[in-house]
């Protein structure tokens, strides 16, 4: 999911087996996404039987690593090179369109 | 005439989602078993103070696993119905079970040669009415020094 750069990210207080040095604050990326027409036909088709949709499936993890990827930017450029606490939330704004955000606290380890 | 055609249609996508649907939960399933016994061996904790005493660690990375699963026609009519009288839905119990299940083998299976998954979290979203949920799971993988 991570691409570029060495940006360290974890979901917990600290980086095991680091120390850190200094704290930068909150940063987060976000990104809104609308399903596709065709994927939809695809999954309506595959909605009689059940099952991974897996067009789905990759359009989500695309549209994440694509949030990600705007909290590391935000990261780098504040001279962070590791994000802790790394939260995920994922919202519906309409029908067929979602929000998914990420966000986490900057720092710079050893 | 039109309207006996619809409720062909009706009745044969139901016999569809019934046979073929409870083939492909089958079949989920016995690879979910398969695939928990092949991970059993990396511990997966909401916690975050189960690391080693004194322990080296080498690498300390986010990982994910993420799927969309759907329910079949039979089991959204029977949900459907279900909503009428209320009640516990089993028809949507399972396809959560298997969503999760799912999307922690596959969090698991991306943190290959890791020794423990800390402070895991499981999150749920609705994609669509017709029965369809992203279940996405997160954690932490640490390396120990071997």
């Amino acid at each position: 999911m991570q691409k570029g750069g060495v940006m360290i990210l974890t979901n917990i207080d600290s980086i095991p087996g680091k120390r850190i040095l200094e704290h930068y604050g909150l940063v987060a990326g976000s990104t809104v996404r609308a399903k596709n027409a065709f994927v939809d036909l695809g999954a309506s088709l595959k909605n009689i039987v059940g099952g991974e949709l897996r067009s789905y499936t990759q359009l989500l993890e695309e549209s994440r690593a694509q949030a990600v990827s705007r909290m590391i930017q935000q990261g780098e450029q504040l001279g962070a090179n590791a994000i802790l606490n790394v939260r995920f939330s994922t919202s519906n704004i309409a029908q067929g369109a979602s929000e998914l955000y990420v966000y986490g606290t900057a720092v710079k380890v050893e | 005439m039109r309207d006996l055609f619809d409720l062909i249609y009706f009745c044969a996508m139901v016999a569809i989602g019934y046979f073929v649907g409870t083939q492909v939960e089958k079949k989920h399933y016995q690879e979910i078993i398969a695939r928990e016994a092949d991970t059993m061996k990396l511990p997966a904790v909401t916690g975050q103070d189960y690391l080693e005493d004194n322990a080296q660690i080498t690498e300390a990375r986010m990982v994910y696993g993420s799927v969309v699963i759907s329910t079949d026609y039979f089991r959204l009519i029977v949900a459907g119905l279900r909503n009428l009288l209320g009640g516990e839905v089993s028809a949507y119990e399972t396809l959560l079970d298997r969503g999760r299940r799912e999307a922690v083998l596959r969090m698991k299976e991306n943190a290959i040669g890791a020794d423990i998954i800390l402070n895991m979290r499981i999150e749920s979203c609705q994609i669509s009415q017709m029965g369809t949920v992203e279940v996405f799971a997160y954690g932490t993988a640490v390396y120990y020094k071997k």
